[in-house]
């Protein structure tokens, strides 16, 4: 069996944002995600989860200032010397403010914006929307007002637009922290839908473990710029202690098979569940 | 005791566009009450709760804030007695400095200045900003900018604190000092109301939540009782906490409340007694 390769690699990556920053944003990281992971990145406001995200796409460091260590490689392309336009087709990005992103006057042409910057033709752009908007569940609304949207609405036109260049990889930063839980679920299930069905690589930093327990196949813990966990959801979250000590929350079935096992309740075997159906099937003794 | 927010067959209809936004409510909040408001965009609660501040007059019924009919009063009439606080903190900050900004609220209200400092002192010790007075509030960032939206309202001493999503955006350490925060708020005698689809929040800090959907109060009970009812549950896309939906799947007395957690503390006492019958 060959080995598989890696669609994006982090070699001994350093990142100090410019303006005389002394503690580099990321640090030392060393990273393999392979094609068709979704990957969920946990840590506190300033762990530097997005300076990670914005060098999957080249943004860093070809147009954010500062001092670069290391290479990035995805699909074969070092980030340094692939131009962002080209690294755009790779890799879509969503931000956590919709609102930042939404610039045109209808849904369409937020659309064909980053089309039209890629040269695609007329014909090619107007297939493109009505795929991407029936993807996201937004088909028939072309001609509405971006800014017209709900919060959930938006996020997933942004996801739209991110589609239409065809990415290879959807990097997504707290996707869902603006919008009710109509719009989070929205996000999630679309993201899990191209995950499943296109094989889509997903990278999406978000704070809800419950949820990102249930999707993700790779979880990664960071803290001060430094990666200090990476594997399963079922093998990162067993390290209770340590996640506790970072100051993250853990899934709340997990926190509770470390809390039997600590009063004697209980005698619950590393990994830990951390999704409710495996839950359910681990505890229905205990009560 | 009179309660401090009493609804009255509350209905409110936008001018533009004749849409009902709100439709019949009536209820009661008492003093000290610790209140979630949820339901979706468009459900009515931002609606709701503009009426608690006056910057909405009821179409139909009557909204009283402490025993007083809201119709006639101002919104700066209010805002001694109740303070909103947004979601984001750049929609309510503005001075150049920490301190500025939480002098601001009670000078407007005409509070003499001795005591405008002695509450701005209160308010950073209260919400650990000793090391941000002297900082522009855009050099602070998200997290504790938005602590600093609730300070300039605490400043006001209102009695109600209406706090609209005051946990999004914010990582897990934050979340919790906020939390901790709100339930001080509540220890020392404020009425407080979340707007909040945070479930941790509305699990194990709110005792009480109205639900709203499609411009009807539809649920004005415990988290206990809202998170056990499936259709409620199911009709708002909210799903319980994760230790909650745990206990419903595994409690054998499906009409039992008792056996429905809110948090991982009650899951463990829960375990601890059928542990002791067990062994009895």
């Amino acid at each position: 069996m060959s080995e598989k390769k890696p669609v994006i690699e982090f070699k001994d990556v350093t990142f100090w944002h410019g303006g005389g920053n002394e503690k580099p944003a990321i640090k030392n990281i060393n990273l393999k995600i392979y094609e068709g992971d979704y990957v969920a990145l946990l840590g506190l406001n300033g762990a530097g989860k997005t300076t990670l995200q914005l060098c999957i796409n080249g943004v860093i460091p070809n147009s954010i200032m500062g001092d670069f260590e290391g290479e990035v490689i995805v699909y074969g392309k070092d980030t340094y010397d692939t131009p962002v336009r080209e690294m755009a087709k790779m890799v879509g990005m969503v931000f956590d403010n919709p609102e930042f992103q939404l610039s045109q006057m209808s849904v369409a042409e937020e659309i064909a914006l980053g089309m039209e910057s890629l040269g695609f033709s007329y014909d090619e752009m107007v297939e493109t929307i009505t795929e991407v908007l029936d993807i996201v569940g937004l088909q028939g609304l072309e001609e509405r007002s971006p800014f017209g949207l709900s919060g959930g609405q938006q996020q997933r036109l942004s996801i739209a637009a991110a589609l239409a260049m065809e990415p290879k990889i959807l990097v997504m930063d707290e996707p869902t922290s603006n919008v009710d839980p109509i719009g989070k679920e929205e996000i999630f299930s679309v993201a899990a839908q191209l995950n499943r069905e296109k094989n889509m690589t997903v990278i999406m930093a978000e704070h809800e473990v419950e949820v990102m327990a249930a999707y993700a196949n790779i979880v990664i813990v960071m803290h001060e710029g430094e990666i200090l966990l990476n594997g399963t959801p079922e093998e990162v979250f067993s390290n209770v202690e340590l996640i506790q000590k970072l100051g993250l929350r853990l899934p709340q079935v997990t926190e509770y098979a470390h809390r039997l096992n600590q009063l004697n309740l209980a005698s619950i075997k590393k990994p830990y569940p951390v999704t409710l159906n495996s839950a359910i099937e681990r505890y229905k003794d205990i009560l | 005791m009179e309660p401090i927010i009493k609804v009255e067959n509350l209905w409110h209809t936008y001018p533009t566009g004749n849409i009902t936004a709100l439709r019949e409510v009536s209820l009661n909040i008492n003093r000290g009450e610790l209140i979630g408001v949820i339901g979706q965009n468009g459900s009515g609660k931002t609606t709701l709760v503009k009426h608690f501040i006056g910057l909405l007059k009821p179409t139909r019924g009557k909204v009283f804030i402490d025993g007083e009919d809201t119709e006639p009063l101002k919104v700066q009439q209010l805002a001694a007695k109740v303070g909103y606080v947004y979601q984001n903190p750049n929609h309510q900050l503005f001075a150049r400095t920490v301190q500025e900004e939480l002098e601001f609220g009670p000078n407007n209200l005409g509070v003499p200045k001795e005591e405008v400092q002695e509450r701005v002192e209160q308010a950073i010790k209260f919400f650990g900003l000793e090391e941000l007075r002297y900082l522009h509030p855009y050099r602070i960032g998200f997290p504790l900018r938005k602590l600093v939206g609730m300070a300039t309202i605490y400043t006001m001493k209102p009695d109600i604190f209406i706090l609209d999503e005051p946990t999004t955006g914010q990582d897990n350490i934050t979340t919790q000092k906020v939390y901790r925060l709100i339930k001080k708020l509540r220890d020392e005698g404020a009425t407080v109301l979340c707007v909040a689809h945070d479930m941790i929040l509305l699990s194990e800090v709110v005792d009480r939540m109205l639900v709203l959907r499609d411009s009807e109060v539809i649920m004005d009970a415990s988290p206990r009782e809202v998170f056990s009812n499936n259709e409620i549950m199911a009709s708002t896309h909210l799903a319980p906490p994760q230790i909650t939906s745990l206990s419903l799947n595994l409690r054998k007395n499906k009409n039992k409340l008792d056996d429905v957690v809110l948090s991982v503390d009650e899951m463990l006492a829960l375990s601890k007694d059928s542990n002791q019958k067990e062994k009895i």
